[in-house]
């Protein structure tokens, strides 16, 4: 095939894949890159306003649609500045293909301008990552890249290109295939492993349903709803499975752990079986270790070994991809199991709903976050997606959206990103232009990556910011009061912009509200007009996000109300 | 839970950082390295490292799974018995009754090596355990340096 440089295999390689859009931000290392995007115009490039925002809308990107998201970054600060993008990423299990530029290989380890140890700093938060040596390992490295990232557990991946390398000339031939001799993951689950884990739901009297990320990253949603419906058993959502059954399905506990409903809680804590569809266990849904699901066997299937048995013993492991092993499980479940043999156990957990739903209070003096959340959900419901920053509002928004379908929902759960939100909505919205992109944040979080709005206003990418505004670092203003006798260090956040004159001065449009009718104009004149919108939410000052299981406590161990 | 030690062998592609990729594991996890050895596998484009390590058995069971998941290992051998032999090297000073430390070697498949102006230099090859009763008994013949090679280990 052709002889080319290195910089443009790199363009060359993003059209192999099918790329369509690259977030990224240009420097002196991988300068011969951008000549080559400016020259073949393979695919849109959008010039965020900071490294870090590049790879977090490249996340978004791919939460959203579950293809690869990319970005380029330049070597030193660039690539820095990218880390906590790659990092959240890897926590999540975001399918990504990160390159950055590097100096030229002969100045490598001279501490030359903008030198750092690119790959020495992202081998623990990357699957893999590659330091590329010549032209002619150029094709073949990319090629794994995007191997890596999308198979097995998906994971970002960093590609570092030195800047002569991107100059050197060889032989472009893209492999079609890649085969890698030491990364195999295991598809098919062992097919005894299931009819054991089937025999045991079927013997079972308090089975749950622990359903995990797992599910989303393997587009195994629909296959869940069908056995959960066929069985009848309770469920409960990670944070990262949120959407995977329908807010109203009548088998949905809600959210489990820390912030999760009582019932979703009480059912863990009781169950004599949970059927862990990839999830992994994570300390903010099992709290104390020794106190979880103490009663249950455990079912878990996983397509990363290291998962199973990691952090609690589990009796029946399904080493493989969830979603050809539902396949093999869906009609063996229909076929072996009576949905009325769990009737007693639906009975109890109605009651434990019944006994404390999600709730909150209501007022027409302040506005309510809570019902914030719900009027958008009543507005948008099945309509948008919605992503988050880190925080309260997180916290409110996984409980009280009303969600419909996997990747509704895109928020920052493993790594608990601020300033994640604002660019995920901006690639939420590049990779699925036909919904409104929502961005619930906090006045806190917001400012984490503000400078953004000149990214999304100028490539016309109109997210809109609903800020749940109540003047502090909330979520820690929480701890503070609940475990700390209300020392708020550091958390008073009084000082603030003028968010509407902020979204103003960068061509986007600012609201400010404080009543539910100025809050329903606001959104309502922001979706018609299509723009780059802050809508800031002035809210209750002390709203504390509940139930609430405290650090290190048990499940069943729940703060239900709290009174001052 | 009790502390085990495990010898692990762990077959890598040599390539350009996979060193660091294993030790970086261990470091961010909390996993103890004892001994550490590493060098290419004669023939192919592979290394292998033989890695002794201690701690629970779902800490052993973590440490393999996770080896496993670095995209350049190849295989992680650790259930198969192994037979180990580890070396060590000491310089010995030459006032010291050299025909006793010749005779200490011996029964520890080593020899004199070297002899130099002040120092012999001697060595011994034997199984992990062995080689500590050696390094106890080598004592009372005051030697200047000692250097372990680690363990080496191979499946039976």
């Amino acid at each position: 095939m052709a002889q080319m440089s290195g910089a443009q295999m790199v363009v060359e390689a993003m059209r192999e894949e099918g790329v369509e859009v690259v977030f990224g931000y240009p420097g002196g290392a991988i300068m011969n890159v951008y000549d080559e995007i400016y020259k073949h115009k393979y695919f849109q490039h959008i010039l965020t306003r900071h490294e870090q925002a590049a790879v977090h809308a490249a996340d978004g990107y791919a939460r959203a649609t579950g293809k690869v998201g990319v970005a380029f970054v330049t070597s030193g600060p660039g690539f820095t500045n990218a880390v906590t993008g790659l990092a959240t990423a890897y926590m999540d299990s975001i399918p990504m293909v990160v390159i950055s530029g590097q100096v030229p290989l002969s100045m490598i380890g001279t501490d030359a301008f903008q030198e750092i140890d690119a790959v020495g700093i992202s081998r623990p938060c990357t699957k893999h990552n590659f330091l590329v040596k010549s032209a002619e390992e150029l094709p073949l490295i990319l090629a794994e890249a995007f191997y890596l990232a999308r198979t097995g557990r998906p994971g970002p991946v960093h590609v570092d290109i030195p800047k002569d390398v991107t100059a050197q000339i060889a032989e472009f031939d893209y492999p079609k295939e890649v085969r890698l001799e030491t990364y195999k993951p295991t598809i098919k689950g062992n097919a005894r492993q299931i009819r054991k884990a089937v025999e045991a739901i079927a013997n079972a009297k308090k089975p749950v349903f622990y359903l995990g990320g797992g599910i989303i990253h393997s587009d195994s949603a629909d296959l869940v709803r069908r056995i959960v419906k066929a069985t009848q058993i309770p469920a409960v959502e990670t944070l990262m499975a949120r959407g995977t059954l329908r807010y109203d399905d009548p088998m949905l506990l809600g959210m489990v752990g820390m912030h999760g409903t009582y019932a979703a809680n009480m059912a863990m804590s009781e169950a004599d079986l949970l059927i862990a569809l990839g999830p992994r266990f994570d300390d903010r849904v099992t709290g104390k270790l020794s106190e979880f699901a103490k009663y249950a066997k455990i079912i878990h299937v996983d397509i990363d070994p290291s998962s199973i048995g990691k952090l609690v013993h589990v009796d029946y492991p399904i080493v493989g991809d969830l979603k050809a092993v539902l396949e093999e499980m869906a009609p063996l479940i229909e076929q072996k199991i009576d949905p009325e043999r769990y009737e007693a156990w639906r009975e109890i957990l109605g009651r434990y709903q019944e006994l404390h739903p999600l709730t909150y209070e209501d007022s027409d003096k302040v506005l309510k976050p809570e019902w914030v959340i719900q009027r958008v959900g009543e507005k948008l419901k099945g309509k948008a997606r919605i992503s988050t920053d880190v925080g309260q509002h997180q916290m409110w928004t996984a409980q009280y959206y009303p969600f419909t379908r996997p990747r509704e929902f895109i928020t920052s759960g493993g790594l608990g990103t601020m300033g994640f939100g604002f660019p995920a909505a901006m690639g939420v919205k590049r990779g699925v232009p036909d919904e409104i992109s929502i961005n619930f944040t906090g006045d806190g979080s917001i400012l984490m990556n503000i400078q953004e709005l000149m990214t999304a206003v100028e490539y016309r990418l109109p997210v809109i910011n609903i800020i749940l505004n109540n003047n502090y670092l909330g979520m820690v203003r929480q701890w503070q009061t609940f475990f700390y006798d209300k020392r708020y260090a550091e958390t008073d956040l009084s000082m603030q912009p003028d968010f509407v004159k902020l979204a103003e001065s960068f061509g986007g449009v600012g609201y400010r509200v404080k009543t539910k009718e100025e809050f329903d104009k606001a959104l309502d004149d922001a979706i018609s007009k299509g723009v780059v919108a802050l809508i800031d939410v002035v809210i209750d000052r002390y709203e504390n996000v509940l139930p609430m299981v405290p650090a290190g406590g048990s499940l069943y161990n729940m703060l239900l109300e709290y009174k001052d | 839970m009790k502390i085990e030690r495990r010898v692990i062998s762990v077959i890598v592609l040599n390539e350009h950082g996979v060193l660091s990729r294993i030790t970086g594991l261990f470091a961010a996890r909390g996993y103890n390295i004892e001994t550490l050895t590493v060098a290419p596998i004669p023939g192919s484009k592979y290394s292998r490292l033989t890695i002794v390590t201690s701690g629970s058995p779902r800490v052993i069971e973590q440490i393999i799974k996770q080896l496993h998941k670095l995209i350049p290992v190849y295989k992680v051998i650790e259930h198969s018995e192994l037979v180990e032999k580890e070396m060590v090297m000491a310089k010995i000073p030459l006032e010291e009754r050299l025909s006793d430390v010749e005779a200490l070697c011996r029964a520890y498949n080593g020899n004199i090596v070297n002899i130099g102006k002040d120092t012999a230099i001697i060595m011994a090859a034997d199984e992990p355990s062995r080689i500590k009763n050696f390094i106890e008994a080598l004592k009372r013949f005051n030697p200047k340096e000692i250097v372990r090679s680690g363990v080496v280990a191979i499946e039976r």
